[in-house]
Parts: structure tokens; C-alpha cells; sequence
């Protein structure tokens, strides 16, 4: 079994996509990661629904790590990413 | 000037409504033309007709205003860059597709691919009347499988293994049927609610969802004067070759008990269900 992500992943920067639909999630989410270091962790608060059953889909596509989601129970998650890709 | 009406229709040319003009239908699999065959029927119509397409439902391109003098000249030409005419009347039609898996990233299936191998192996076979065949990638059924006398459907037939998964979360949030509850120690599946859609093994981060490309075949669909959604009666295919068995069955079936002028669907109804889910499940099966 391979390390379990979990509360002790801490994230490097956060951002949030809560005040934008799709595909905006996913450009917004794409922004935030360009402005990071290969290797660092990103924690990105989304709107339960669509977003959540979008974005870590395409992130994986574009080649990054999902490492984690977290239902915040208020109606959004938090997906916690590592930067693999360019 | 005796005009031979059949062999006109059968070439893929409709008569319209203006004496002497024919819309000259166009061959086209799973909706995929050539920039170099676009600007090929675009310099016919230009020429023959009044400059104008007409993009039809099911994903065909039709040239109308062509005189019938000029028939033989317009095919010609557009032969020549690679564009056939397409058919109508009691024959299998054209084969629609959505992008699918060679570009869709909901895709679980090549589409493509699948809907040239079907149009190689079918398009314009004679039957006792249309046959529409339809290949849609995923759930999502952007391709509407359900409408054509025989749909196909992607999925996923899908597997999970403990020893890779690092209960990340991600599957249980974009399965769209709440098929999967994961918490701090394990993962349950209820298979009952599972379609089969493919998007835990497409989302998963560490590859302990796998996912095996398959087909889900719908019998008996149409949509134009009686409306009815096609009927699933095998399990999803994995074999491509098992697809075409099913395939032959059904269209061989349609010959058998067919009348003249009567769709898939009233032949099967006559027939059957029973005995049609019958040979076809003994050809796609077990053979």
C-alpha cells in the first residue's frame, strides 16, 4: 500500500475556486499551479458538485498528482495536489 | 429522358421538390471529413449547386440544387478528392460517432476507429429497410446510442485492488451514481449501483482503479415516426470481435424476418424479443 495523503500533507499554497463554474474551476485551478514549484503541494477549495467531480479528473490528465480530497461539509472540497507537470 | 429513380436514390441523390434537382448526399463515417474533402464539396457546390450545404441529422453533408444533367460530373469530381456519395433507401446507412476516446477525455472507447471498421464492414448492405448503426464513447451519450437500430455504448468494466489505493477520496466524488464510500480505512462498492462509466479508473491518482475498454450494444432503436429507445440485451463486450458477432447476428436476423418497407424494431417484435436475444446472445457468446 502506498503512503496514505492525509491531514499531515501540508499544502504550499491554496487556492479557490468556489466563485467560478466550469471550465473556469479548471483554468483557475491550472493558473494556481503554473505559479508553483515542480514538486509542491497545492490545496484547492471547490464547490461540492460539478467542480468536485471534474476538476481532479482533469488535473490528473494534465499530469499532476491528486493526492487527496477532503469534503469541507459546508457544500465545498478541498483537493490537495501535487505539481508534476509543466 | 428516362431517369432511373432507384438507381439515383441508391447512389445517395434525393429528389427534391424543384423539377430536375437532386440533394446529392454525402458519405461521411463517424462524422470525420478532411479539411482537403470540406473544401472539395464546398468548391461543388459552388459549382453545381447554389453554393450551399446542408448539414443533415445524423452527422451526413448533403449538396442540394444539383441539376440532374450535371449527376455523373459531380460525383466524379468529388471522387477524385476522396468524397463517395453516401446512400439512402433500405440500406445501412451512414455511421455516426462522437470524438471519443481519441480525443474526448470522457471517451472509453475509440469511436473512430469503431465507426469506420462498422461503415467497412456494413455501409449500404441491403436490408428490408434503413438500419442505423451509432457509436457513442461514454455514458454520457453525447452520440444518442439508444435511437439507432443498433447503438454502441462505451464503458468501462471496471476493478479495484487494495494494495494500490491510498483512500484518497477522489473516486467516491466523481462516481455520479454514489457507488463508492471511502473512509480512513477501507473502500466499499455497491456493483449495483454501478454504470459502468468508467470515471473512478479514469480519475484515480494511484492506478488501483483499472479500467477495461467496453461495449454495450442497444437493438431496436429509432427515433422518426414511432419513437423508441434500443433495448440492451447482452453484457458489456470487451472482444471487438464479439461486437461484430452480435452485429452480423442481428442484421442476418433482420433479413430473415423482415418484410419489405418494416424497421428492425416491428421485425424483432414480430419475431420475438425472446427468440432474437436468443441467436444473438448464441453468436456474440458463445461462439
Amino acid at each position: 500500500m502506498p503512503e496514505t495523503p492525509g491531514a499531515e500533507l501540508r499544502p504550499d499554497a491554496r487556492a479557490d475556486v468556489t466563485d467560478v463554474v466550469c471550465p473556469a474551476t479548471f483554468a483557475k485551478a491550472l493558473a494556481a499551479l503554473e505559479d508553483l514549484e515542480k514538486g509542491r503541494i497545492l490545496e484547492i477549495r471547490m464547490n461540492d458538485g460539478e467542480a468536485a467531480r471534474n476538476v481532479p479528473l482533469s488535473l490528473k490528465d494534465e499530469g499532476h498528482q491528486v493526492l487527496k480530497l477532503r469534503d469541507n461539509g459546508d457544500g465545498t472540497c478541498s483537493l490537495l495536489v501535487r505539481k508534476l507537470a509543466d | 429522358m428516362v431517369v432511373d429513380y432507384a438507381a439515383l436514390k441508391s447512389g445517395g441523390f434525393m429528389r427534391q421538390k424543384q423539377k430536375n434537382h437532386f440533394s446529392m448526399r454525402l458519405k461521411v463515417v463517424g462524422g470525420e471529413l478532411e479539411a482537403s474533402q470540406l473544401k472539395a464539396i464546398a468548391g461543388a457546390a459552388e459549382k453545381y449547386g447554389r453554393g450551399r450545404v446542408h448539414l443533415t441529422s445524423r452527422q451526413g453533408v448533403e449538396i442540394p440544387f444539383i441539376k440532374l444533367a450535371d449527376v455523373e460530373n459531380v460525383k466524379a469530381e468529388l471522387l477524385s478528392a476522396g468524397v463517395f456519395t453516401g446512400v439512402c433507401g433500405p440500406r445501412v446507412r451512414t455511421v455516426t460517432a462522437c470524438q471519443g476516446s481519441a480525443v474526448c477525455p470522457s471517451g472509453c472507447i475509440d469511436t473512430y476507429a469503431l465507426a469506420r471498421d462498422i461503415s467497412e464492414r456494413y455501409f449500404g448492405r441491403e436490408l428490408p429497410h434503413k438500419f442505423k448503426f451509432g457509436v457513442t464513447g461514454c455514458r454520457n451519450n453525447c452520440l444518442k446510442a439508444e435511437e439507432n437500430d443498433l447503438g454502441v455504448k462505451g464503458v468501462y468494466s471496471v476493478s479495484w485492488s487494495r494494495e494500490s489505493c491510498s483512500l484518497c477520496g477522489v473516486c467516491a466524488k466523481v462516481c455520479r451514481e454514489g457507488a463508492i464510500s471511502v473512509n480512513d480505512e477501507t473502500l466499499v462498492v455497491d456493483e449495483k449501483l454501478c454504470s459502468l462509466c468508467g470515471r473512478c479508473a479514469k480519475a484515480c491518482p494511484s492506478d488501483a482503479w483499472r479500467g477495461e475498454p467496453a461495449y454495450l450494444l442497444s437493438f431496436g432503436g429509432m427515433f422518426g415516426n414511432r419513437i423508441a429507445a434500443g433495448r440492451q440485451i447482452l453484457p458489456p463486450l470487451t472482444d471487438t470481435a464479439a461486437l461484430f458477432r452480435a452485429a452480423d447476428a442481428a442484421l442476418n436476423f433482420f433479413d430473415a424476418h423482415g418484410k419489405p418497407g418494416e424497421r428492425f424494431l416491428v421485425a424483432v417484435e414480430r419475431a420475438g424479443w425472446d427468440t432474437f436475444e436468443k441467436t444473438v446472445r448464441a453468436e456474440a457468446l458463445y461462439a
